[in-house]
């Protein structure tokens, strides 16, 4: 019966025409753990409410009572497609805070790892947009390459996914020959294969008539929104962390930052194309420069902080006594108040750390991309179809475990 | 500009525009650092969002922080801003006592605010007086208490086999 003929149909029953939807919380789609309670008006979303949480593991409060070298592991379970950047991230700020000096040639070093774990995340993120388009073989393709820059991180630290790598410091050990060759070959095998999972999507017809114009977001309301990363990239405002605050002597490097102009999906997409190249490009230059510094540095010579080698631990009194006090938080930890942030995977991931002096810091503030850009999303979908609103949510790479911290 | 630079200049137009509603300016490691008087907050930012020089337009970050022996002043938020077009930080903190901790809330000017807000009153219990929606955002809506306020320890405290001067606070 339509709505003109039935003369019961008041407005309230047809505002309750409106049907409900829960999208998640373990809805394959969303690609973690977070549910979008829609308001949906057959295939157009009116009205969202997230739900977040489901993952929650006290960081903040877990690390108030480790020592600052336990905290690393944390911060690997954040965004743990790129873990490596944060454990790096974590390393630098607690440099900073004991006004710690990098040698030229670990900071390079770090540079390849960040760079490479920045690859393997915007893999996942543009490969997984193509699979929500209904494009499953570029990302089967893409993921023989992830696995190869996981192979060269299980060679620098013996884990993969949740790397732990690195120490306060410097690195746990120097880059082992079969790393080097590892990532020679990678940065052989990689360009080719980038450039056909871009042959596969790029200017594909069905792949652009999908995402250009879908999940759209102005500069405006992403600079409002505090965006940071590849998002307020495809926004158009080339704000990148690496470029304005250079950490780890990133202003010795030439690259360029891609940026896009209406902060759809297809701009987010590209902009993850561009950085991967860029990254490329970072790397190689990272090689050349190390071949330039001496050889086989790989930490800084702060014995307070950074563990002796086990061999000498057994042979040698101070290296045992460093040990002992490394292990046990006995070193002094100065009083005070740092923010430090690196270009995370997906944007400015920060870290406000206070320390009074003891061997755990007294707060640890964790400014966490994922959770700052999220709250946009109900914008974003608003009046869109259910099918863009799992786009738009790929697309963003809301990461759950950097979301609920 | 320097920090010191930029500490002076933000203190100048703030004291001009506000006069004792800035309690103290200093600078702290690398940044600027400027304690504010809890009820004028959401003026002040909203000044620093609309002056044309300053022009604080980007909201970094936000955090709660709990210190108990604090007498009177037990609570804080810190609010870090962000100039992007010159790249300029800057840090704001207020202080108040844990028995009124009514905080104006800043989501009219900056809608990242609204979960930052969510978040530190689900974890200090902050009240940010405003906020369109101040519900628990992380934690599970019927849990009654404040998680990151020091006096809940993060181990069981009946356990007489750890003492906290050898395994941290």
């Amino acid at each position: 019966m339509s709505k003109e003929k039935n003369i019961n149909t008041t407005k309230e029953l047809i505002e309750k025409e409106y049907s409900t939807l829960n999208l998640g919380p373990t809805h394959p789609a969303t690609h973690g753990i977070f549910q979008n309670v829609l308001k949906m008006d057959g295939e157009i979303i009116m009205d969202s409410e997230s739900t977040i949480g489901y993952i929650h593991r006290a960081f903040e409060k877990l690390a108030e009572r480790r020592p600052y070298y336990q905290i690393t592991p944390i911060t690997d379970r954040m965004n743990y497609c790129s873990s490596p950047i944060n454990n790096m991230g974590w390393h630098m700020t607690v440099e900073k805070l004991l006004g710690v000096e990098i040698p030229k040639r670990v900071q390079y070093m770090r540079i390849i790892i960040m760079e490479l774990a920045r690859i393997s995340d915007h893999i996942i993120c543009n490969s997984v947009i193509g699979v929500d388009t209904g494009a499953m073989t570029g990302f089967l393709y893409i993921f023989q390459m992830r696995e190869r820059i996981y192979d060269i991180f299980e060679e620098l630290c013996g884990a993969r996914l949740t790397t732990n790598i690195g120490r306060i410091g410097g690195l746990e050990r120097d880059f082992t020959p079969k790393a080097w060759a590892l990532l020679d070959k990678f940065l052989i095998d990689f360009p080719p294969a980038l450039q056909e999972f871009e042959n596969l999507l790029m200017r594909n017809r069905i792949f652009m008539d999908r995402t250009i114009g879908c999940g759209g977001i102005s500069a405006e309301r992403a600079l409002n929104y505090s965006f940071s990363g590849p998002n307020l990239r495809a926004a158009g405002v080339d704000y990148d962390v690496r470029v304005m605050n250079p950490y780890c002597s990133y202003e010795e490097f030439d690259f360029i930052i891609p940026v896009g102009t209406n902060g759809d999906t297809y701009d987010r997409f590209m902009v993850r194309e561009g950085e991967m190249w860029e990254s490329l490009k970072i790397i190689q230059q990272a090689i050349d420069k190390i071949k330039k510094e001496p050889e086989g540095i790989f930490h800084a010579e702060v014995p307070e902080f950074f563990l002796p080698p086990k061999e000498e631990v057994y042979n040698n009194m101070e290296a045992l006594i460093y040990h002992f006090k490394i292990v046990m938080g006995e070193t002094a930890i100065p009083k005070g108040e740092v923010y430090h942030c690196v270009e995370g995977g997906n944007g400015e991931l920060g870290f406000y750390l206070i320390s009074d002096g003891g061997r755990t810091p007294y707060r640890l503030h964790l400014r966490r991309p994922c959770f700052i850009y999220y709250q946009a999303y109900a914008e974003m979908i608003k009046g869109a179809m259910l099918s863009d609103a799992i786009l738009t949510m790929s697309s963003m790479n809301v990461i759950a475990g950097e979301l609920d911290a | 500009m320097d920090t010191q630079a930029l500490l002076t200049t933000v203190q100048d137009k703030l004291k001009a525009k506000f006069g004792e509603g800035v309690i103290a300016a200093e600078t702290v490691a690398d940044y600027p650092v400027y304690t504010i008087k809890r009820d004028i907050i959401c003026e002040v930012i909203k000044f620093l969002y609309n002056d044309e020089e300053l022009a604080f337009q980007y909201l970094t970050t936000m955090a709660g922080l709990h210190y108990p022996d604090n007498q009177g002043h037990e609570l804080a938020v810190m609010y870090q801003l962000h100039n992007l077009p010159n790249n300029l930080r800057i840090r704001l903190k207020i202080f108040f006592a844990i028995s009124d901790p009514h905080v104006p809330s800043i989501t009219s000017v900056f809608s990242a605010a609204n979960w930052m807000e969510r978040q530190e009153f689900d974890f200090f219990g902050i009240i940010f007086t405003g906020h369109p929606n101040l519900k628990r955002i992380l934690n599970v809506d019927d849990m009654n208490y404040h998680p990151m306020r020091k006096e809940f320890a993060l181990e069981d405290g009946t356990r007489e086999d750890k003492d906290d001067k050898m395994f941290g606070r």
